[in-house]
């Protein structure tokens, strides 16, 4: 009979922690961050989405991507129905008039100061990318919904083109050994030129880095918080917490309503300011 | 042994303790140009918020750490 006891104390600790750590309070949380292969559709219950694997690669339809698709097709369809209206007259009123004053902001306010001459060419990606930000970070915001870019694999593809498009940009302006030559400031003598070298291309590769860092962080950070905020009403199983707790994450919602447009604004400025560092090497 | 959760908090304090300083000193100068020169207070206000969501962006990197860090164990 006693055999079948188990009689180790170690194994029987660890078991408890493993079983503690499984069940633990912030899994919901975790469920509500990261992406999963069903969209939650709530009152119907849940659509599993396909999952498709090609030459190996896992490239199955999650909730990210769907949101993706619909980011896209709301901007698809926002800005044919406004760039319509430019037929009539050349004045925009009303949706279009928002529409355009988004545009010149991003036209005026970074791309014209940090690019100077020729920033015509890179306007499309950068009024692109802010869109799209902006766009994926407002989507997140609704209830039963993910944010697009609260994922590392979406922030790190954004910052990936912003890098090619940054690299092209000079390459094309400067030729190839040109762009590497002028990465290097004037007037340094020349026992430090390897090093000086080298840390200009580490540089390079870090600022994409940052900016994916720092998008995914944001987004990441503001909904783990209202997440944890809500859920003290569940973790403390209490109603007289909630309306502390809901007074508090209305203004963490609020707070992240700001920063969605703020992160959308950084991104596109940043990505603009490397476009002009590269672009116009001799500031 | 459990110390990477410790380690975790530790962390997450020491950045926010790094960063709302470096954010402090950043608006405490903001408000202190607005008042010498209350018609520039726009360009200082763009400005501000510019640095200051550079500057969080430094420690939500240290906060992604501080949550790899707690979730791994």
């Amino acid at each position: 009979m006693f055999k079948y006891i188990q009689a180790d104390p170690v194994q029987t600790v660890q078991d408890t922690l493993a079983h503690a750590e499984k069940s633990s309070d912030s899994d919901w949380i975790l469920h509500h961050i990261l992406d999963s292969r069903y969209v939650d559709f709530e009152p119907f219950g849940s659509i599993p989405l396909p999952q498709i694997h090609l030459f190996g690669l896992d490239l199955s339809i999650t909730k990210h991507v769907v949101f993706m698709w619909i980011t896209a097709l709301l901007l698809i369809l926002v800005f044919s129905i406004v760039t319509k209206t430019y037929k009539k007259s050349l004045i925009p009123k009303g949706f279009s008039n928002l529409i355009e004053l988004l545009v010149v902001f991003v036209r005026d306010d970074i791309a014209r100061p940090t690019i100077g001459k020729g920033f015509e060419k890179f306007l499309p990606y950068l009024l692109t990318v802010f869109f799209f930000i902006l766009t994926g970070n407002f989507l997140g915001l609704l209830p039963y919904s993910a944010t697009v870019t609260s994922n590392i694999s979406v922030t790190a593809t954004l910052a990936a083109l912003s890098f090619i498009v940054t690299q092209a940009g000079g390459i094309m302006k400067n030729g190839f050994w040109g762009y590497f030559k002028g990465l290097i400031p004037h007037g340094v003598p020349a026992f430090l030129l390897p090093v000086m070298f080298v840390v200009e291309v580490m540089g390079l590769f870090t600022r994409p880095f940052a900016l994916a860092i720092r998008l995914f962080a944001n987004m990441t950070a503001g909904h783990i918080v209202i997440l944890a905020l809500i859920g003290l009403i569940f973790i403390l199983q209490t109603y007289f917490v909630a309306p502390v707790s809901i007074a508090f994450a209305l203004f963490i919602y609020l707070l992240e309503i700001l920063v969605a447009l703020i992160q959308a604004y950084i991104f596109t400025m940043l990505s603009s300011l490397f476009i002009g560092m590269a672009v116009h090497q001799e500031h | 042994m459990e110390f990477a959760y410790l380690a975790a908090g530790f962390g997450a304090a020491l950045t926010v303790i790094g960063g709302a300083f470096g954010i402090g000193k950043l608006a405490s100068s903001a408000m202190d140009a607005s008042g010498r020169q209350p018609e520039a207070a726009g360009d200082i206000r763009t400005s501000m918020i510019i640095a200051a969501a550079l500057i969080e962006g430094i420690s939500l990197f240290a906060l992604v750490i501080c949550i790899l860090l707690a979730l791994k164990s």
